[in-house]
């Protein structure tokens, strides 16, 4: 196939020949395309210049606060909560999802009373039930272990973290649940035939599939979680939206502190999705013949079949 | 000789459904034991008997000399723990029709899973014998390579290296190659040709009469459930005596 028909006009340049010659047509024009992406920009200067030019709005009040110390360790604190919360709701999730697949039909029945309750009740609710938890219980009585009021116990903190992680823990539940059923059965009857127990079946063979499954759901659990964290500014607990709601009030910059705190949520969020994407990439080993591109390999392929619709020719 | 497996009117039901209706066998120490039969008689069900992966609901099933699932004191069966189960299963060795490697380990780790955790074997040694194995069946350069990343033939080859690794003293073959594309089936039956060769027990459920007729000692034809016939391979094979059989024979061969 070394013929070629050449339709070009005797006029233009001759270019580098290479062995079989590149396709140099036209692209099709998309008139489409280039109005719908005049009138967006359009819409969004206007947006922006709306935002920018607000007398009302004090920008440099929004530069002033985005590193003070107070907003830092709010962001710190929903950082640590989300974290620590995460980390309770998969231990537990993971859990419950066995206990909700054994045979037990006891152990089955309490994990999905567990789920039902934590998802079926608005957070929100749940964070206020701990923490006013000393009206039921005012003592914690755990025997000749520990005793103490149920109001020591339930800092604040405590409360954001049983709060949040035991519900996050309900969502986890399905998550795994889902992720340990779409791993195929004959991975553990081989591993049984080769006479692995169940829990080594479990944890070698069949939880590091699931997590294929299980990693993208969670990935999202967490974004979810780091926002959420927010509501536990309901108890007290003095993290990203409280550390800045704080400052807001007290210095009649309300929206301003607000622009604040959606920077640094967007931040975190926007630096775990990073994190994530090489996550998911790790456990998709052995899945498919290739791995995934990364963002960059990515973003690189993006920009040249941008700039030359036969596909990189550039 | 000893039996290796020793079947005593098996049974075994899913429900109301009897798919196993009274098995009597005996394979003997270091024989070739082809089970052949129609789709839907059981053949996969007995297989799965013998180690266990389903429980027999009447009868009796030793491997060699050994009551399997159960334990047996004066007149009374008790059932085994998972853990004296998963003993038992350690010295039987099965290969899947589908393989069933586990995907997210190389061809050498799926090898060495087994041997590390089960016997509590050292990686430096298990990648060593997982080495020799993987050469043994004619895939020692594919030894870093996933399972997505070889063909069906090569998969089931490493699914054989992954129950030897065990040094299995019966080893069950539930149809290796009926999943595998023509060209690729000479391959696997050319690594169990060897492996039957080294005196290795073997019974293996399989459509290729051409390899019972070569390699097998014996061979049953099961239908409905129960053994229909049984005997030397080429004899049962050349000459059926039952009509079921000959029914079965006339459509495969
Ligand atoms: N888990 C199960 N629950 C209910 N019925 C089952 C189950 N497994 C197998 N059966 C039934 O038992 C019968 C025997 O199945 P088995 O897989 O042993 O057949 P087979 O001889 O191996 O057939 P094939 O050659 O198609 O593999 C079939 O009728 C099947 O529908
Ligand atoms: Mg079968």
């Amino acid at each position: 196939m070394t013929d070629k028909i050449d339709k070009e006009p005797a006029d233009t340049p001759p270019r580098a020949s290479l062995a079989p010659e590149t396709i140099k047509a036209i692209p099709v024009r998309h008139y489409g395309r280039y109005v719908s992406a005049v009138i967006v920009l359009a819409l969004v200067a206007l947006l922006v210049n709306a935002f920018a030019t607000a007398e009302k709005i004090q920008w440099s009040a929004v530069g002033d606060k985005l590193f003070d110390s107070t907003v830092l360790a709010g962001a710190g604190r929903t950082l640590l909560i989300s974290v620590l919360a995460m980390i309770v709701g998969v231990v537990l999730g993971v859990l419950l999802a066995v206990m909700r697949l054994s045979k037990n039909p006891v152990t089955s029945w309490v994990a999905w009373a567990y789920i039902w309750f934590f998802r079926g009740t608005p957070v929100y609710v749940q964070l206020l039930l701990w923490f006013n938890l000393a009206l039921i219980f005012p003592m914690l009585n755990l025997g000749p272990i520990y005793k103490d009021e149920m109001t020591d116990v339930m800092t604040p903190f405590m409360c954001a973290l049983l709060g949040l992680g035991l519900n996050e823990a309900a969502y986890m539940a399905e998550i795994c649940r889902a992720g340990l059923m779409a791993v195929d059965e004959g991975q553990t009857e081989a591993a049984h035939a080769l006479g692995m127990s169940h829990g080594k079946t479990l944890r070698r063979i069949v939880i590091p599939q699931a997590m294929r499954v299980i990693v993208p759901p969670t990935g999202n659990e967490f974004i979810n979680m780091l926002k959420t964290s927010s509501l536990v500014y309901a108890v007290t607990y003095n993290e990203l939206l409280r550390a800045t709601s704080t400052i807001g009030s007290t210095s009649y910059a309300v929206m301003e502190m607000l622009f604040v705190a959606s920077i640094w949520y967007l931040v975190m969020t926007s630096v775990f999705s990073v994190f994530q994407y090489y996550l998911e990439r790790r456990f998709a080993r052995g899945s498919s013949r290739n791995l995934p591109p990364t963002p960059f390999q990515k973003i690189r392929a993006n920009l040249l079949s941008l700039r030359s619709p036969q596909g990189g020719a550039a | 000789m000893t039996a290796m497996v020793r079947a005593e009117s098996v049974h075994k039901s899913y429900g109301l459904v009897e798919v196993l209706k009274g098995i009597d066998l005996e394979v003997k120490q270091g024989e070739v034991f082809c089970l052949i039969g129609p789709s839907g008689s059981g053949k996969s069900t007995f297989l799965r008997c013998i180690n266990h992966l389903e429980k027999i609901n009447a009868g009796r099933l030793y491997v060699d000399g050994e009551l399997v699932g159960y334990r047996q004191k004066a007149d009374k069966l008790y059932e085994l723990k998972d853990s004296e189960v998963a003993r038992q299963r350690r010295d039987i060795g099965m290969v899947f029709q589908r393989f069933n490697l586990f995907p997210h380990m190389t061809a050498a780790e799926n090898v060495m899973e087994a041997p590390v955790q089960v016997k509590g074997t050292s990686r430096a040694q298990a990648r060593e014998r997982a080495r020799e194995l993987l050469e043994k069946v004619g895939l020692a350069d594919k030894a870093g390579s996933y399972p997505a990343q070889l063909s069906g033939g090569q998969q089931q080859r490493v699914a054989i290296a992954r129950a030897l690794a065990m040094d299995p003293k019966l080893m069950l073959f539930d149809e290796p190659t009926s999943a595998l594309d023509p060209e690729l089936v000479g391959d696997v039956l050319d690594v169990m040709r060897d492996l039957a060769e080294s005196g290795m027990t073997m019974v293996v459920v399989t459509h290729e009469m051409g390899f019972a007729r070569e390699v097998g000692d014996s061979l049953v034809f099961m239908d409905g459930g129960v053994v229909v016939e049984s005997g030397d391979p080429r004899e049962v094979l050349t000459n059926p005596q039952h009509e079921r059989t000959q029914a079965f024979l006339s459509k495969v061969l």
